[in-house]
This record gives structure tokens, C-alpha cells and sequence, in this order.
């Protein structure tokens, strides 16, 4: 037993650990209920070569004030809920290193562009009252499965599918928006995240309803407000280019392609 | 209550804007028929009106560039600020105070091409 152990004891430090560091974290503080002032709290973290700034965040939440407010899920990207300005820009707080980042202090504050529920967490409810707005399903009177005549399916061809595969990764993050400089000065903007994905549901064979989501977006505050900044392409963390969907769209309006 | 669909708005801007450099590259053009200080003279001025063609043209440029500059004031003053009755007065505003200009702009060109200045 005691061998055991100690063959244990002897991989354990053999274990290569990579040397530890500290950052300084800046977090943005505040209550939209209480009305309290936006004001900073800093926190010293250990980090190591692999630590993202939500484990960083979540260390702080653990061990040195649990108070800090940040909406998180998934870990890896996907589910789109860490969105937030990260020295300045806004990102996935699971997708980024803070090894990336190559500064000993990161300040973190809420996305741009959206209300402050509290510290970190912003509300969704205008960006997903907007997505809803363009229809983001398949518009089409029968269905893939038609009652008699067995199944039918919707064929597409590769280059079909190229037309909007890109478009359908958005993971509804919002970091879009936050950068979008329109957002931030037209409060009834559509915003870049609807306009893609009303793109990729027009440039989708499959769909019928382009007419309809075409007069959605045809509004004064549509898409003919966006300035074409780029900023939303810049920082979509999943390669995502709404600036460019926005022009294809501005094609179908203006008549260039049916 | 939408007057028309944003993207005929647009059609109108962007083409108004290729018309207004257009014309505005034939009004440079007619100043090197002659030296420049010269084609700004008095005479040479009032000439330029009562020739009729140049006069259609100066009327032309007015309204375009009248629709394309009221259209962008609209567009920077919709994106300033946000709420009904102010969207409404924005683009009625917009529309009689180019209206007005035109209107102006017009009278200046048709009672100079018509030798009353």
C-alpha cells in the first residue's frame, strides 16, 4: 500500500505545471434596480498559460466576491450568454485567454449597446424582440414530410447551402450589436444580428418568405441605417460577417438580384 | 404613417446624388469655356441664366441636390433622436423646407433667365 502511494506521490510531481501568474481584474459594477452609480472593483486572480477570463471571472465569484454578476453557460462558445467588453472590446469571456491579451490588468464592464440588468449582465430583450422580428425559421406552405405522397425532401446543392451556412453560426451573443456604432445612436435600429439572420433566411432555397421580411426590414430604422462601420464582422467570435449579409440584402431591395 | 417604403427613399437618394455630380462636373466644365475669374463675372453670370438649356440645368441641379441634402438631414436627425410625433415633424419639416428652397431657388433662376434682376 504504502508503494502504491507512493509511485502516486512520485507521478504527482512529475506533473509539469506551467507558472502561475497573477492578473488584476477590473470589474464593472452596477445595479439598473438600485440606480447605483457605475464604479470599479479589482480583484488579483492566479492564472495560468490556459485561463479564459470567464475563469478568471468565475475565480473571483468563488473565492473573493460572489456578488459579481455575469451570465454564463456553456463554456465553449456556443451558447452565446458570456458577451462583454473586455479592455474596451466586446467578447466571448469564454473565448478569450487572458494570456491573449498580454496585459497584467483587464477591465470588464457590460456590452454597449444594451441596458445593464446588473455588473456584467445585460438584457437580451430588444435583440431577441428584433430576431423575432425577421422570422428566423423557414417560411413555406407544405412541408418537407407531405401527407400521401411519402417523404419529400428539400434538396440543395453545396452551392445552394454556401449562400448562407456562415450565417446560420450566429450563437445570438450580441457582441454584434455592441459594436455596431448605429445602435448606439438609433434606439429603434433593427441591429447587424436580425439583419444577418434575415439575410440567411432569404438567401436559404428553401424559404418563401422573403417578400415578407423584406418589408420588415425596409423601415426607416432598418437597414438602410447601417453606415457599413464593419465593426460587427470585426467582432463576431464566430466568423460571422453580418456587415456583408447587410449588403446582400440591400441587393435584394434595390433590385440587383431576385 | 410611412409615406413611402424606405428603399424608394434610398433609390431616390442615390440616384439623385449620381445626378447632382453629374451636373455639378458639366457646371464646372462650363467655367473652362473661358478663364475661370472671367465666367464669374456679372454678364457672363447673368448670360449663363437666360441661355435656356443651362437655366433647365441649374434647375435641375437645385432639386437634386435639394432632395439628396434634405433626404441626408432627415436620415442624420432620424438616427439622433427617436419617438413618433418627432419622426413625423422630422420628415414633414424635411419635406417643406425643401419645398421652400426649391421654390426659391426656382423663382431666382426663372426671373433671371427672364432679364428681371
Amino acid at each position: 500500500m504504502s508503494n502504491i502511494n507512493q509511485e502516486i506521490s512520485e507521478e504527482k510531481s512529475q506533473t509539469v505545471l506551467s507558472p502561475s501568474k497573477s492578473v488584476k481584474l477590473r470589474i464593472s459594477r452596477s445595479n439598473s434596480e438600485t440606480n447605483s452609480e457605475e464604479k470599479f472593483d479589482e480583484f488579483v486572480v492566479p492564472v495560468e498559460k490556459y485561463t479564459t477570463v470567464l475563469d478568471a471571472l468565475l475565480n473571483v465569484k468563488s473565492h473573493l466576491d460572489h456578488s459579481v454578476a455575469v451570465r454564463y453557460s456553456c463554456r465553449q462558445a456556443s451558447c452565446g450568454s458570456c458577451g462583454m467588453k473586455i479592455n474596451g472590446k466586446p467578447k466571448l469571456a469564454c473565448f478569450t485567454k487572458v494570456s491573449e491579451l498580454d496585459t497584467d490588468t483587464i477591465t470588464l464592464e457590460p456590452m454597449d449597446n444594451f441596458p445593464v440588468v446588473r455588473d456584467l449582465a445585460v438584457d437580451f430583450t430588444r435583440m431577441f424582440n428584433n430576431h423575432k422580428k425577421v422570422m428566423p425559421y423557414i417560411v413555406r406552405e407544405d412541408s418537407e414530410i407531405t401527407p400521401g405522397t411519402g417523404v419529400k425532401e428539400f434538396l440543395q446543392t453545396p452551392e445552394d447551402v454556401d449562400k448562407y451556412i456562415q450565417f446560420s453560426s450566429c450563437i445570438k451573443c450580441g457582441l454584434c450589436n455592441s459594436a455596431c456604432p448605429t445602435m448606439a445612436m438609433d434606439t429603434s435600429f433593427v441591429g447587424p444580428q436580425a439583419l444577418a439572420q434575415a439575410y440567411r433566411y432569404i438567401a436559404d432555397t428553401r424559404d418563401k418568405g422573403k417578400d415578407n421580411r423584406l418589408k420588415v426590414i425596409d423601415d426607416r430604422h432598418g437597414i438602410w441605417r447601417c453606415h457599413f462601420a464593419g465593426s460587427c464582422s470585426e467582432v463576431c467570435p464566430k466568423g460571422v460577417d453580418p456587415a456583408m449579409g447587410i449588403q446582400l440584402l440591400r441587393s435584394y431591395l434595390l433590385g440587383l438580384r431576385d | 404613417m410611412m409615406l413611402m417604403r424606405e428603399s424608394i427613399v434610398m433609390k431616390i437618394h442615390y440616384g439623385t446624388a449620381i445626378g447632382a455630380v453629374f451636373l455639378t462636373v458639366i457646371h464646372i466644365l462650363m467655367r473652362m469655356t473661358q478663364d475661370f475669374h472671367e465666367s464669374l463675372e456679372y454678364e457672363n453670370v447673368i448670360a449663363n441664366y437666360e441661355m435656356i438649356g443651362y437655366a433647365i440645368m441649374l434647375e435641375l441641379l437645385l432639386i437634386l441636390i435639394s432632395v439628396h441634402g434634405f433626404n441626408g438631414l432627415r436620415i442624420i436627425l432620424l438616427e439622433m433622436k427617436q419617438g413618433p410625433s418627432y419622426e413625423k415633424a422630422v420628415t414633414y419639416g424635411c419635406i417643406a423646407s425643401m419645398a421652400i428652397l426649391i421654390a426659391y431657388g426656382s423663382r431666382t433662376i426663372i426671373m433671371t433667365s427672364m432679364g428681371m434682376t
